[in-house]
């Protein structure tokens, strides 16, 4: 396949950026996305031009690292992460545009990475249980529902990676925080904390510049890991009751 | 103790006991290394014994002590959330943009522990059984013991974490097996094990980021460790975001940065694990132990063209309901697979093995594949001249279970699989390859966990102790966190007892030089100016090591690998083109210092594979197999640790050995049949 990408270059957190236009050819239908662009910038090494930098590593679509804004959707066409995102896809001769995560909460560090500091300061601020190492009661000793196990699971699975701040159009994280609050509110564990939690750690991500949740549902529609949007209404309900009680 | 290498087994032309040097020329030889540091006494006592053993250090002194720990997988992460509420200072360090992004994250499978929740027979002493058998008894008798003992507390810490692991109806866990035993005591999280398990200590560490004990550093790479009076007292880092050279002091510095398998290029391990934290110890006194041991995984989705940037995993635990196979007739191997009546199918694993079949140890089940595909039964694409796949078909699973349990077992495998090659599983057979994806080799460690460098303790994959020559499935986990949670606190405290240590400052000529080292290192990569760039010499760097230390490796193999590796790192010094500059993210800065370690790497895991004339485990050298080709191992000659000290300039490494004793279990043949 031949393509023609236009990509958002900017030295760093400080330059304007733009697009650039670029030539590839040779991509096969097998390769991911990101092998497409390892390819260009082996091209663009050779002929001296400073390689685009973009975010990866496991390239499985476990880790959360890679993030593209592909043709203006948070990783591409597919319901799935830029890295398992591959080139038959997409046309021969077909134009691609790709940018870094668009939110005021997550600012460009250079090319197409940004910085999701911002995630792990609202973990920070209350998305844990807190177990203290070496004193934790047999595991067997508190049965899990098997459908409450089922849901905390279908929710711990966020990978963190963003999308769904990139994908919304008030840049809201609440699909990411709704995730974890209802993974540890489903658990019995979870319990003692959930009120606090809810409020702190909403609290932090309207700190952290992040919008408001208007109900586009756009998020889901761009989650790879298909949370779905009831977490928010999970959210909303567990940040209700622990304003009612005080929290 | 039975006698693993009778003289009836070897074939005539070798030499007898006491003549195999393969290596002659390529090392010298060093003291041996006598004391690991493991209390004496019947095994189960060991670790009580440690533990009581162990200095305490008082809350009010904790605050006063710091600890570096480089990596937030779930060997650091634990380590960095337990010692962090234990009260310590502690500074931690990824190179990813967020802990939670650690390659702990991708293991799929599960994790062993010996609960015998499901009363099959399971305890303590088989986990420890099995973990050594299974290692090829090429591990360390103690260490593995305390594995098995800790695994219980393990999965109690994770559970009142909040580790959504699989349950039964009653909402009590549930349990599978893997592969290389026949109880069920792996705890899993559907295919996604590694990432809860992560998130679990990701999220106890984050509360310490909040309680202010532990210090967060991402987007930093270890470039330096500060060894300065005889201790290791720090590192140096880059801040990846802008270039900066920083300087980290502490009392004590753990490495917990994961494995080196990305020195074969294709492998399962993320794009970024690197060796350069442990390499730079070493090239610091830091002894490797077993270099050569690599684990090569035996259902990865085969390699479809030379563009591909790494391998994907699909987790063993798929072989306990799917079943391996090839087609008996080598013209059956280009139909669809479907097509092939039952009677022209050859499950082979379960013909060989009938006791173990599809769930045979990785090695095994990785060996025969690869025979498969060479006698010419393989399936799949032609990649050179063969076909490099055998089937791994669910067909009998879902008319036994239904497709429902299958997908709620196993959904997002098969979507990755189908993503991947643009097949459904649930129609046709996957097709499965053997690839690098886990390294038993590592820095050498005590009983402590301290290498060779007093201040410097290794955790998790990065040391070598617990899996000797082969690892078994979902004992990786479980160790990364047995070391963070439940050994390294207590290791680490009774050094701490006697610190503080002196204060050293910036200008210690012990920080001047490891600066300056880094300093120049890069500059060197800015300024060499050549035409190549670093993904071509780390691939070419990978095809030497498939080829010729691969899967399966002869001495005639690894000297030509060494020679082969000695030119390209000649080729790499001089010719390697590198843009951009040192002040900015720079991802071909960062791959270069990669790669320059892994060349180094590389050289002296072909040195190690070169010198052991045996096969054990990962490591099959086709001149030690039995008549029907099963790994032979010479006890006589190698029950030994491998540890390997650094030189200098062109002088051989030194080979340091360490007697592997075995008190509470007895060597054997390794036997699956
Ligand atoms: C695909 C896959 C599936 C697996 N499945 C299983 C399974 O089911 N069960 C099982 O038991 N095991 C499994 N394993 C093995 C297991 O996942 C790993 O061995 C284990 O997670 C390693 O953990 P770790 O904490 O030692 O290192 P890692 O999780 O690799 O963490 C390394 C850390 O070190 C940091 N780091 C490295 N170098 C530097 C540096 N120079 N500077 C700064 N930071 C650095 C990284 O940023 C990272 O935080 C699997 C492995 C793979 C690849
Ligand atoms: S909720 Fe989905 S889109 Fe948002 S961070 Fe998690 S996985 Fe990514
Ligand atoms: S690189 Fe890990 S999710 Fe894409």
């Amino acid at each position: 396949m031949n393509l023609t990408l236009r990509i958002w270059r900017q030295a760093d957190a400080a330059d304007r950026g733009s697009l650039h236009t670029y030539e590839v050819s040779g991509i096969s239908q097998d390769m991911s996305f990101l092998e497409m662009l390892d390819v260009l910038n082996e091209q663009l090494n050779a002929n001296g031009e400073e390689p685009i930098a973009f975010d990866s590593d496991c390239r499985e679509g476990i880790c959360g690292t890679c993030s593209l804004m592909i043709n203006g959707e948070p990783h591409g066409p597919e319901v799935t992460t830029t890295c398992q995102l591959h080139m038959r896809s997409f046309k021969d001769g077909e134009t691609i545009t790709i940018e870094p995560w668009r939110a005021s909460a997550f600012p460009v560090i250079k090319d197409l990475v940004v910085d999701r500091g911002a995630f792990d300061r609202i973990i920070q601020s209350g998305g844990f249980i807190s177990a203290n190492t070496g004193s934790a009661p047999e595991a067997n000793s508190v049965p899990v529902p098997r459908d409450k196990a089922m849901r905390a699971f279908n929710v711990a699975t966020c990978i963190g990676c963003g999308a769904c701040v990139a994908a919304c159009p008030n840049g809201s994280a609440s699909l990411f925080l709704g995730a974890k609050i209802t993974h540890l509110g489903e658990l019995p564990q979870g319990q003692p904390e959930r009120w606090d939690r809810v409020v702190d750690m909403v609290g932090q991500h309207d700190y952290e510049g992040f919008g408001g949740c208007t109900n586009i549902g756009e998020c889901a529609a761009a989650c790879p890991k298909e949370i779905p949007l009831d977490v928010i209404s999970q959210l909303n309900k567990d940040l209700r009751t622990a304003m009612k009680h005080g929290h | 103790m039975p006698d693993t290498t009778l003289t009836s087994d070897r074939s005539h032309d070798e030499p007898s006991p006491g003549q195999y040097d393969d290596a002659a020329g390529y090392y010298t030889l060093g003291d041996p290394i006598v004391d690991t540091k493991a209390p004496q006494g019947p095994i189960a006592d060991r670790w009580q014994t440690r533990k009581f053993e162990a200095r305490l250090v008082n809350p009010a002194n904790r605050r006063k002590l710091s600890i570096i720990i480089v990596g937030t997988g779930l060997a650091g992460g634990a380590a960095a959330a337990t010692l962090g509420e234990a009260g310590y200072n502690v500074k931690s360090f990824c190179y990813q943009d967020s802990a939670r992004r650690a390659h702990s994250i991708a293991a799929q499978g599960g994790i062993n522990a010996a609960k015998n929740y499901k009363e099959d027979g399971d305890s303590v002493h088989r986990l420890f059984y099995d973990t050594v058998k299974g290692g090829d008894y090429r591990s360390r008798e103690s260490n593995v013991y305390r594995l098995a003992e800790v695994s219980v507390n393990i999965i109690d810490q994770c559970v009142a974490q909040g580790v959504p692991f699989a349950r039964e109806y009653g909402g009590l866990l549930d349990n599978r097996s893997f592969g290389g035993v026949q109880v069920s005591r792996t705890f899993y999280a559907r295919g996604q094990t590694g990432q809860q398990l992560l998130i679990g200590a990701y999220q106890a560490m984050q509360r310490q980021v909040a309680a202010g004990t532990v210090e967060e550093f991402t987007r930093h790479e270890m470039l330096e460790v500060i060894v300065a009076d005889g201790r290791a007292r720090g590192i140096i880092a880059r801040n990846m975001v802008t270039g900066e050279i920083e300087t980290h002091l502490a009392d004590v510095v753990v490495l917990a940065s994961g494995g080196y398998g990305n020195v074969f290029f294709l492998s399962t391990n993320a794009m970024g694990s690197n060796v350069t934290a442990a390499w730079r110890a070493h090239r610091k006194g830091a002894y490797m132990a077993n270099p050569c041991y690599t684990q090569i995984h035996p259902t990865c989705i085969p390699v479809s063209g030379d563009h591909q940037s790494k391998l994907t995993l699909m987790s063993e635990s798929l072989r306990n309901d799917g079943r391996i196979w090839v087609p008996k007739k080598k013209e059956d191997c280009t139909k669809d697979p479907r097509d092939i009546p039952e009677e022209d199918r050859d499950y082979y694993l379960e013909r060989i093995y009938p006791s173990f079949g599809n769930l045979v140890p990785r090695d095994i089940a990785s060996r025969q594949a690869k025979n498969m595909c060479d006698e010419g039964r393989g399936v799949g694409p032609m990649v050179g001249d063969f076909r490099r796949g055998v089937y791994l078909d669910f067909k009998d699973a879902i008319e036994r279970l239904g497709e429902d349990a299958v997908r709620e077992k196993y959904d997002n495998l098969f979507d990755m699989y189908e993503r991947i090659t643009g097949e459904n599983p649930y129609e046709v057979p996957m097709r499965i390859y053997p690839a690098v994806h886990y390294v038993m080799g590592g820095l050498w460690v005590d009983y402590d966990l301290q290498s060779t460098i007093p201040g410097l303790f290794v955790t998790g994959e990065a040391n070598f102790s617990d899996h000797g020559a082969n690892r078994l499935g979902a004992s990786a986990l479980m160790q990364g966190l047995a070391d963070g949670y439940f050994v390294l606190p207590h290791t680490i405290r009774d050094y701490l007892a006697d610190g503080p240590f002196d204060k050293i400052d910036e200008s210690h000529e012990a920080v001047v030089e490891a600066r300056k080292s880094v300093e120049d290192r890069i500059q060197k990569f800015l300024s060499i100016n050549g035409t190549r760039s670093v993904d071509s010499y780390h691939k070419e760097l990978g095809h030497i090591m498939w080829e010729y230390c691969g899967m399966e490796r002869t001495a005639e193999g690894l000297r030509k690998a060494i020679d082969m590796i000695r030119e390209l790192k000649a080729d790499f010094w001089s010719n390697l083109k590198v843009l951009g500059s040192a002040d900015t993210l720079n991802q071909s800065l960062e791959k270069a210092g990669r790669v320059a370690d892994f060349i180094e790497l590389g050289e002296l895991m072909c040195i190690d594979a070169l010198n052991r004339r045996e096969s054990c485990g990962g490591h099959f050298r086709a001149e030690s197999q039995t008549e029907d080709g099963e790994a032979l191992r010479h006890d006589d000659e190698f029950a030994y640790v491998a540890a390997w000290e650094f030189t200098e300039g062109d002088e051989p490494p030194i080979l340091h050995k360490e007697d592997l004793v075995y008190t509470a279990i007895e060597m054997k043949q390794r036997s699956y049949k």
